[in-house]
């Protein structure tokens, strides 16, 4: 069994490593030049971010496995990432609405985490959190020009919402793992960020003419390594080249 | 388009005598625009382009930092592209117009990008070999006549140059690896080598639009030169590492000092540059249908800046 800290490393750093893939996915598909180059380089922010996060979790579990290993060697089973990260991109609103709705709750993460007892990953927050910044203000930037943009724009960003939103619930369970981690100083208190996520996400949504639906069936799951079918797809493409230089 | 005054092609070619850069507000002969324009916009395109064979491994890159390198590289090449895109619209076309020729097969784009990345290892020759061969032509065109475009091979050659050294390591450490990991390096060299060569263009005595680019001072050097030049780079460091030239006729010469190869097959460069090559159906296909389905973003995006305008 992982301990808490153990579990709260593979919790943040598979949010950004199975995210940091969704983006990547972007590469040569996007609408504009200039959005290639945001998609990816926000990919390159949470692989980044994921690579330092794997680093720790390695040397913390000692267990002879490098990040590598814990990045492409694991199966589906043992990915502690939240499913919003893992819905497939959809259309460009889709992906958009997906980067608000869980940057603007990694901001408000890392914001607490830049304080934490732990300082590794006060660091590796204090880092996240500048990025993340930026990719919260890409995304709500984006939001308002779909939301205002035509009627094609407008329905299908609000279709997109009303499709993840039963995905944000997750991201403020506080199980056993965080009231430990937020017990010993490590952590943060979830519930307190929910209220502040909440007023974030409905004035920029109606800023921009959309509206938040009611909280209807909430899909949780991620955090005990119970995903949806797009996750083993995902580890199964990103395994390709590392078991092809294992051989 | 406008016939130039005495006095105005006076001032170009004395520009051009001095080797002073031209620039977009100078006066310049119609044919003179219209070489750059076709050759800039190539460049943009092959930039554009060669994101699809690289970004075909992104996501199955095999270690993260394998993966952070390809990324930053990827948007290196599309920062190239939207740099020469932009160095192209100084002379008088819009982005939109380029990619209307691209989509109507009257642009073209590198030929290399024709090939399938079929392995890690050809993300290597990507880099070592492809990126290679362009920085020998980039250098190269830092002292073409045209001033943005001259300078944009100096701000672009500089990144070059690290693709190719990831690329080289990427090979390099395959040739230090198991068998397997050596086959594989091996066998995307010799799918990549050939090609690579014939990225310089045709011999020099079957070049068709040469003669004009050299008086005006856009190519400063023969493709058979730059192609030497890349040959005998590359083959002292595929010793190095252990790599074999897939090329039996390949000798060094005591006397010249230069490498010899054996012939190139320009039959399968005329094909592919035709369009008969393993992927360009697909290429293109993959870029108009991305454009296509950003259609209505781009649309969006527009609409609203006008409602902020108004």
């Amino acid at each position: 069994m992982e301990s808490p800290l153990l579990q709260y490393l593979f919790r943040l750093g598979d949010d950004s490593l199975i995210l940091g893939h969704r983006l990547a996915e972007w590469c040569s598909r996007a609408p504009t030049l200039e959005e290639d180059l945001a998609l990816t380089n926000m990919s390159l922010d949470h692989i980044g971010r994921a690579k330092m996060i794997l680093e720790y979790a390695a040397s913390f579990e000692a267990l002879g496995r490098d990040a590598d290993e814990l990045a492409f060697g694991r199966d589906e089973r043992h990915y502690h990432n939240l499913l919003i990260t893992e819905v497939p991109n959809g259309d460009f609103a889709v992906t958009m609405v997906r980067m608000f709705l869980f940057s603007a709750f990694d901001v408000l993460r890392l914001d607490e985490l830049s304080s934490s007892e732990d300082e590794t990953l006060a660091g590796i927050a204090q880092k996240g959190v500048k990025e993340s910044r930026y990719h919260r203000r890409h995304a709500a930037d984006w939001i308002w020009r779909l939301g205002k943009g035509t009627d094609e724009s407008h329905r299908r960003t609000q279709q997109a919402l009303n499709s993840l939103w039963g995905y944000t619930a997750e991201m403020f369970d506080m199980d056993d793992t965080e009231r430990v981690l937020l017990e010993e100083g490590i952590g943060c208190d979830l519930h307190t960020l929910r209220e502040i996520w909440k007023k974030d996400v409905n004035e920029v949504f109606t800023n921009a003419g959309l509206t938040l639906p009611e909280d209807g069936y909430m899909h949780r799951g991620g955090r005990n390594c119970v995903h949806t079918e797009a996750l083993g797809h995902i580890i199964a493409e990103m395994n390709y080249g590392y078991a092809m230089m294992q051989a | 388009m406008t016939m130039l005054t005495e006095s105005q092609s006076e001032f170009f070619e004395a520009k051009i005598a001095r080797d002073e850069k031209i620039e977009p507000r100078d006066p310049m002969p119609d044919d003179y625009r219209v070489h750059l324009i076709r050759q800039i916009s190539q460049h943009a395109h092959s930039e554009v382009i060669g994101m699809q064979p690289e970004g075909n491994w992104v996501t199955r890159a095999p270690s993260l930092r394998a993966k952070l390198i390809l990324l930053a590289k990827i948007q290196d090449e599309c920062g190239h592209g939207l740099y020469l895109y932009s160095a192209a619209e100084t002379l008088g076309i819009s982005r939109d117009e380029m990619l209307a020729q691209l989509h109507a097969g009257r642009a073209k784009y590198s030929s290399i990008f024709n090939y399938p990345t079929l392995t890690w290892a050809d993300i290597g020759a990507i880099g070592w070999l492809v990126d290679g061969a362009a920085i020998v032509n980039q250098v190269s065109l830092q002292r073409t006549s045209f001033g943005p475009y001259s300078r944009a091979m100096v701000r672009i050659c500089k990144e070059e140059s690290f693709h190719q050294r990831q690329g080289y390591e990427i090979m390099a450490q395959m040739m230090a690896g198991t068998p397997k990991q050596r086959a594989m390096a091996q066998d995307a060299m010799n799918r990549w080598w050939a090609p690579s060569l014939m990225m310089f263009g045709p011999p020099d005595n079957d070049s068709p639009r040469s003669h004009d680019a050299f008086r005006w001072k856009i190519k400063r050097e023969s493709n058979d030169t730059l192609r030497q030049r890349f040959i005998d780079k590359t083959v002292q460091q595929a010793e190095v590492i252990g790599l074999t030239i897939p090329d039996p006729d390949l000798k060094f010469n005591e006397v010249t000092g230069h490498y010899e190869i054996g012939p190139l097959n320009w039959k399968e460069f005329y094909d592919v540059v035709k369009g008969n090559g393993p992927c360009n159906q697909q290429r293109m296909a993959h870029h108009i249908r991305v454009h296509e389905e950003g259609a209505w973003v781009r649309e969006a995006a527009q609409k609203a800046m006008e409602q902020v305008n108004h």
